[in-house]
């Protein structure tokens, strides 16, 4: 299969730090591949190159054939890569259905039409209702963004990212702070989009990527330590070392 | 607090009420000095209502607004002085100068954000106060003098002050069902996206910058309207109407009668200048009693005169 995503030599530095350090990566369409490594490895810094917010020092990314290393962040979105945030980002004085719907928005064309009431809008509402329904907030849809519970605003999060039909989602640690109850939803939710996206996933919770992951990463200071099939990664004494030796207990 | 039978449905619908009626009043022996300070208010709350669209829905802390108010009466002034006194020719280009310094403005200052923003729009506006000051030929500081209103054709006489009056309070109405139609729209749902969290507006595929750059120039434009109206209503123009002690005036017009709501900013015009009016009659230190009022609202209703009147916020 053909590489959707690839990232060539990319670095990035915030003065005397190596957020990332020549890193090499490729992601064939369909594939869940999940980036791990210790707090402060670069995996936010590689999501934000990739997305368009941060602008690598040097190195190439290209997407779906096309070179995207200048393209700022609207138009890779539009090309059909999303992304979720680490840290929630939403709307938060939007009803929960404005926040889908405006996602939908931004992928139907500019929005300069100054006339129609786009809350009456079927070509919008309906797609995120559906995206809603998905992520099984069918019934928080008219609640303001404000009101609904941590683990809520991460089911929000990846409706967004669906609603906006991307070819490639970009998820940045979407179980932090969830239950166990509500991370096992997630993973369940996860496994079912990667039926039929490119997943790039970065988590901690190895559970969840062992059980999700075609493909691991490891990331320790910007740089890829190991790369490969999770059974290999698991058995990587390098990254045993590293990284994993202290969550060994979690899924030994 | 919904429906038509709220405690702020009665209130709004009383205001407009007392509104459309008041030349009525005037009429029938009321104070005729009521007229001219309503059409005032319903001028400048005009002003607020496109000054509300950019601050309330957009997010965009404009303290230059005042510019407008000064080029829009300018334009109108300028021909006026220079002979051309059709209101065809006046009006139109009081909201393209709007416009077009709006064009300029927004480009430049909506690529920052907080207080440069603030500060950006605020040297802008002093700059055009000290350019308009400087036209010797238009009067300069003292200001220019408009010997005839806007001409338009047969029935509309702006000298008639009735007539005037319900121009101006059309307008108004017209304005605040535009503003109303455009926030409601897929426009206006990016442009309270961007005002909401602009990165995750850009993340998602939309290029906020031109959504808000157009939404500034209409707010400019319409506020021109308001200028061309004032020019009218004073016969005088002066670089005093675009100090930014006005343009701080018609924040606090839309801060105190409710960001973001449709009726808010005329509220808040109402609520400003009748208050001013009475309690500038009552004393000269008028100003220790407005502050503090002012203050209260401002801490204990974020929705304004419009939210303690129980308006429910969606977006
Ligand atoms: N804007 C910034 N300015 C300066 N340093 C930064 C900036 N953003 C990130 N860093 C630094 O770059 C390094 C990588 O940070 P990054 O947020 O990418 O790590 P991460 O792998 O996402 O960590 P975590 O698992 O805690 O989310 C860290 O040392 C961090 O302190
Ligand atoms: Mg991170």
């Amino acid at each position: 299969m053909a590489d959707l995503l690839r990232v060539e030599n990319l670095a990035k530095r915030f003065g005397g730090i190596v957020a990332t350090d020549d890193l090499v990566l490729n992601i064939p369409e369909g594939e869940l591949h999940a980036v791990i490594g210790p707090n402060g490895a670069g995996k936010t810094t590689l999501i934000a190159q990739l997305s368009g917010q941060l602008t690598p020092d040097s190195g190439r990314i290209h997407f779906a054939g096309s070179d995207i290393t200048a393209e700022p962040m609207y138009a890779r979105s539009a090309l059909g890569l999303a992304r979720s945030f680490q840290i929630t980002s939403l709307f938060l004085d939007l009803s929960v259905l404005d926040n889908v719907a405006l996602a939908v928005q931004a992928r139907a064309g500019h929005s300069f039409h100054f006339w129609h009431n786009a809350r009456r809008e079927p070509e919008l509402r309906d797609p995120a209702r559906t995206a809603l329904a998905r992520v099984g907030l069918s019934a928080r849809a008219d609640l303001p963004a404000s009101a609904l519970s941590h683990g809520e605003h991460r089911q929000l999060e990846l409706a967004m990212a669906l609603a906006s039909r991307p070819r490639m989602l970009l998820l940045d640690e979407p179980m932090a702070g969830l239950g166990p109850e509500e991370s096992a939803r997630m993973v369940t939710m996860l496994r079912e989009l990667k039926k039929e996206l490119t997943i790039l996933l970065v988590e901690h919770d190895m559970e969840a990527v062992f059980a999700l992951a075609d493909r691991i990463t490891v990331l320790v200071y910007g740089r890829v330590i190991a790369s490969g099939k999770p059974e290999d990664i698991r058995n990587n004494a390098q990254v045993r070392d590293a990284y994993l030796g202290e969550q060994e207990a979690v899924h030994a | 607090m919904s429906g038509w039978l709220s405690v702020r449905a009665i209130a709004i619908v009383a205001l407009l009420l007392a509104l459309v009626l008041l030349p009525v009043h005037v009429e029938l022996g009321g104070s005729r000095f009521l007229l001219t300070l309503f059409t005032r208010i319903i001028i400048l709350a005009l002003a607020a209502v496109s000054l509300n669209l950019i601050l309330g829905y957009g997010g965009m802390m404009s303290f230059g607004h005042a510019a407008y108010l000064g080029i829009g009466g300018y334009a109108v002034g300028i021909l006026a002085h220079e002979g051309v006194f059709t209101g065809f020719i006046q009006w139109p280009v009081a909201l393209a100068a709007s416009a077009l310094f709006a064009l300029v403005i927004g480009a430049l200052s909506l690529r920052t954000r907080g207080v440069y923003f603030i500060m950006i729009t605020l040297a802008f506006a002093q700059m055009a106060y000290y350019v308009v000051a400087g036209l010797a030929r238009y009067g300069g500081d003292d200001g220019l003098t408009i010997y005839k209103r806007s001409q338009f054709i047969a029935p509309i006489d702006l000298s008639n002050k009735v007539q005037f009056y319900y121009i101006c309070l059309a307008l108004l109405f017209g304005s605040m069902y535009l503003v109303r139609r455009i926030v409601n729209s897929r426009f206006g749902l990016a442009i309270q996206g961007a005002r909401s969290n602009d990165t995750r507006m850009r993340a998602i595929g939309f290029p906020t910058y031109r959504y808000k750059l157009v939404c500034f120039v209409i707010a400019g434009t319409l506020c021109g309207l308001s200028g061309a109206l004032i020019a009218n209503h004073t016969d005088f123009v002066s670089p005093a109407m675009m100090y930014w002690t006005r343009s701080g005036d018609l924040i606090i017009m839309v801060v105190l009668g409710g960001m973001g709501s449709t009726f808010g900013p005329l509220v808040g015009a109402v609520a400003l200048l009748v208050l001013e009016e009475v309690l500038s009659s009552i004393t000269e230190y008028w100003q220790i009693i407005l502050g503090p009022l002012l203050l209260l609202v401002v801490l204990f209703a974020r929705g304004g005169i419009d939210g303690l009147l129980g308006k429910v916020r969606h977006g």
